[in-house]
């Protein structure tokens, strides 16, 4: 056990050399690190949001209005291929969220309506498989010709999905206008979006980015009947009534459900002032196809209102005056400057599918962050020492060994948390520091080991590597019961319980090879060096 | 050549060794204590209930410190009790100039604790900057809750399948007793003394849950290793051996880990003091049950006396095969 050859020794010592060479850049600042030779390693653990300051946003998506807008979607699409086949149909109903009850003119019908209606439907995953799953089951309704059309859970997990990633991107591009700051919006879960933003102080801004839908839609206002009128009798098919925004008054419009253009369709959005009051303004572009059908529309409606909706409120409702064939134009409504700016902003960037709430939101300022960095600093020191003094203090000459394991140990955590990028967290700091603490405890079992040995008469030599080898059965016992709680931790954890589950497992996983094996090489060595090769009596 | 520098010298071993202790003496008591500071604890968390934080409660959490000067609590108390928003807890945090408001979780899901946050940011922001916000709704509060009592769960059970596998069902037992009572007695202070309970106290009773079987596996690796050499010897006095040779160890591992963590405790900052205090009181009661109820309790469970190397090697025989299915 004693016994290392040349090539062991200078794996180790090389390990250790290593180790130091990749931790080291911790030490320095960012600017230091800069002016380094660039052969040497300059990266740097990652600072949890909780020590460099920042925000953490956690956004659920609305499933519901994702359901419903597929329903809306289906509909229409069902009303086109029946059309379109030529099968007349009674009426399209939603029965809840998932599905919608089509009851046809003529019963007899119903297969052929059930083959049209094929065409509505989408394969869902793999296409190289062919799996032949839809997004839609479609079947025989219990009325004599009815037929039912009911998403399916794969289908319903692909919506989701692709909301998910359309959120993310939209959010990506709203968010890019906050700063350089390198933010991470990931998914989380089935419905959650997780938004990091390092080193942002203010989060009122980024949630008002992402705090609308922001779906513009230009709509065709009822010609003749208002929407009390409408209240009061019934409401003509196709039309629906609108609130409208709060500072427009707090009227009812009648408007056509269908668009006229949509939000989809806008080139570009731009904060301005109105040439005229003065007051704050958006100036907008349409594409082609946009500029197109806002063009043919307003031709067709001179001297008639319509009305620009956002996020279904009526946001003003302007008479045409005259065609507006250009594809450009002005929304004014009751904006402030700032609110302009930021409509301007998710105007551009699309809107997203769905509503996104905040379902929890952690943000810590820059000076907490510089605060607690230095108490954990502070505090670290200040533990290692008292470890150091104990363990020198308990076990005299080899204790100082075990220090030098202590620091290998810490070292060489620090240099794999680097090198795999894991964040340091504030509870990340006393998981280093504990971890030097729990390490210490195998240098504890050899040695009380060795002292056993020594008490029922080993001789020096013989009781060091019996020891050792004794007590390294527990040490990887202990240490394994451990890992197993860290990786639990770490499986179940968030955010800065899973930083410290990460330094707890890599702490572990250090501390056998330092507090065990070099701890022994240095023994070893020490062994060697006394007079004569004796040894009479063992410094621990 | 550098070995030569360094000074040889001993440490102080300051632990009598022959004192021979005798726990087994008192296992009857000590496991009656257990019991009943189980019991107690599991009555406290029952009625008084555990006072859980942010995370787990769902409402805010707004730090603040002052622009300039120190807090005038009762003024801000005042000012935010108006705004309506049921019960405002605001103490002082750490320093004169740092104030913690905590709110409730609000009626009306989660966009109503956003609302709920915005009238206090703007009622504070003439006097105050803020330095942490933490916002946790309905939904991910359950969410957290259950995860955190499945991670102890899963924690106590993944290492009870190892020490079974290692030892036998007996150690097992015993380890899982006393684990059980580290988390079950921590959280009874916890719930006596309403210190706040947080994501960050359950990743502190995963962390005590490892220590305390550290401890736990040291003493179960000596009895084990004493079974192999005293065959005879009858169990209570092995136990105690067992004990008493480990003492020494249990002991300085203790110490330097209640130095750590109380240098954690004292410097390392007001946010995480929670954390350190769940920890300082996880190894005292940790090392606490160890000695005196892991072990002890193989004194009436009973173990398996044949260790001989034949026994051993057909038990590894099958573990192995165990591990290859």
């Amino acid at each position: 056990m004693l016994q290392f050859t040349r090539f062991r020794t200078a794996i180790i010592l090389l390990i250790c050399l290593a180790g130091a060479l990749v931790a080291l850049p911790n030490l320095f600042s960012k600017e230091t690190l800069k002016s380094w030779p660039s052969f040497l390693p300059t990266k740097q653990m990652p600072l949890g949001l909780d020590l460099q300051g920042g925000a953490h946003l956690l956004l659920a998506m609305d499933q519901d209005e994702i359901k419903k807008d597929w329903l809306n979607n289906l509909r229409d699409e069902s009303r086109k291929v029946l059309r379109d086949a030529k099968i007349g149909f009674a009426g399209i109903g939603a029965q809840g969220l998932s599905q919608l009850v089509i009851k046809l003119a003529k019963p007899e019908q119903r297969d052929a309506a059930m083959k049209a209606l094929q065409k509505v439907r989408q394969p869902v995953g793999n296409a190289l498989l062919g799996t032949g799953v839809y997004d839609v089951d479609i079947s025989e309704g219990s009325d004599a010709g009815t037929i039912i059309l009911k998403e399916s859970d794969q289908g319903l997990r692909q919506r989701i999905a692709n909301a998910a990633s359309a959120s993310i991107e939209t959010i990506n591009r709203r968010v890019n206008n906050l700063g350089t700051s390198e933010s991470t919006i990931v998914r989380q879960g089935t419905d959650r979006i997780l938004i990091q933003f390092p080193g942002l102080k203010d989060t009122k801004e980024l949630k008002k980015l992402i705090g609308e839908t922001a779906k513009l839609t230009f709509h065709e206002v009822h010609p003749s009947m208002s929407a009390d009128e409408a209240k009061m009798t019934s409401i003509p098919t196709g039309y629906k009534i609108y609130p409208s925004d709060q500072s427009e008054g707090g009227g009812e419009y009648l408007l056509r459900e269908q668009p006229v253009v949509q939000g989809a369709d806008l080139a570009d959005a731009q904060p301005g002032f109105d040439s005229r009051t003065g007051e704050p303004v958006i100036n907008f572009r349409f594409n082609q196809i946009g500029a197109r059908k806002f063009g043919n529309f307003t031709k067709d409606h001179v001297g008639r209102p319509f009305a620009i909706v956002l996020d279904d409120k009526v946001i003003s409702a302007p008479v045409i005056r005259e065609p507006i064939l250009g594809g450009s134009g002005q929304i004014s409504g009751n904006f402030t400057v700032e609110g302009t700016n930021t409509l301007a902003v998710q105007l551009r960037s699309g809107s997203l599918p769905t509503k996104l709430t905040i379902v929890e939101e952690r943000t810590v300022g820059p000076s907490l962050g510089a605060d607690s960095i230095a108490d954990g600093k502070r505090a670290g020191i200040i533990g290692g020492v008292a470890v150091v003094a104990l363990t020198i203090l308990a076990y005299g000459t080899f204790g100082i060994f075990a220090c030098i394991g202590l620091l290998v140990h810490l070292v060489l955590t620090v240099a794999l948390m680097t090198l795999i990028g894991s964040t340091l967290t504030l509870p990340g700091i006393a998981g280093l520091v504990l971890g030097v603490a729990m390490a210490v405890d195998a240098n504890v079992l050899i040695y009380e080991r060795i002292r056993e040995e020594l008490r029922v008469g080993k001789m020096p030599v013989a009781a060091i590597d019996a020891g050792f080898r004794r007590a390294f059965v527990t040490i990887a016992d202990s240490q394994l019961t451990t890992l197993a709680c860290a990786i639990i931790m770490f499986w179940l954890g968030a955010g800065p319980i899973r930083g410290f589950a990460v330094t707890l497992t890599i702490g572990i996983m250090t501390s056998i090879f330092a507090s065990v094996t070099v701890v022994r090489l240095l023994i070893a060595n020490w062994l060697k060096a006394q007079p004569k090769g004796r040894v009479t009596t063992v410094p621990v | 050549m550098l070995m030569r520098l360094l000074p040889v010298f001993k440490g102080v071993d300051f632990f009598p060794h022959d004192l021979n202790l005798p726990f087994m003496k008192f296992k009857g008591p000590a496991l009656a204590l257990s019991i009943v500071a189980m019991l107690i604890s599991i009555a406290l968390c029952a009625t008084l209930g555990l006072n859980y934080g942010v995370d787990f409660k769902g409402g805010s959490l707004v730090e603040l410190r002052t622009k300039s000067g120190n807090a005038d609590i009762s003024a801000l108390r005042d000012k935010l009790n108006g705004l309506g928003l049921g019960n405002v807890q605001i103490q002082e945090f750490g320093t004169p100039d740092d104030v913690l408001v905590r709110l409730e979780e609000q009626p009306g899901g989660e966009l109503a604790q956003q609302a709920a946050l915005k009238k206090v940011t703007d009622a504070t922001s003439s006097g105050y900057t803020e330095r942490r916000v933490e916002v946790v709704g309905p939904a991910v509060s359950s969410e957290l809750r259950m995860t955190g009592f499945i991670a102890v769960a899963a924690g106590i059970l993944a290492i009870v399948t190892y020490v079974w596998f290692r030892f036998e069902w007996q150690f097992a037992l015993g380890a899982v007793v006393a684990l059980s009572h580290d988390v079950l007695v921590t959280a009874g202070i916890f719930a006596f003394f309403r210190f706040e309970f947080d994501l960050s106290t359950v990743a502190a009773l995963l962390t005590i849950l490892g220590y305390s079987v550290n401890d736990t596996v040291v003493v179960s690796d000596r009895i084990r290793e004493n079974l192999r050499k005293f065959k005879k010897m009858d169990l209570n006095e092995l136990l105690n051996l067992s004990i008493n040779e480990t003492l020494s160890r249990t002991i300085l591992t203790g110490m330097t880990a209640l130095a750590v963590l109380l240098a954690l405790y004292i410097f390392g900052g007001e946010v995480i003091r929670n954390f350190n205090l769940a920890m300082l009181l996880g190894v005292l009661i940790g090392t606490y049950s160890s000695v005196f109820i892991a072990a002890p309790l193989l004194g009436y469970l009973g173990v398996k006396r044949d260790w001989s190397d034949a026994a051993a090697k057909s038990v590894a025989a099958s573990a192995k095969t165990k591990a290859k299915a």
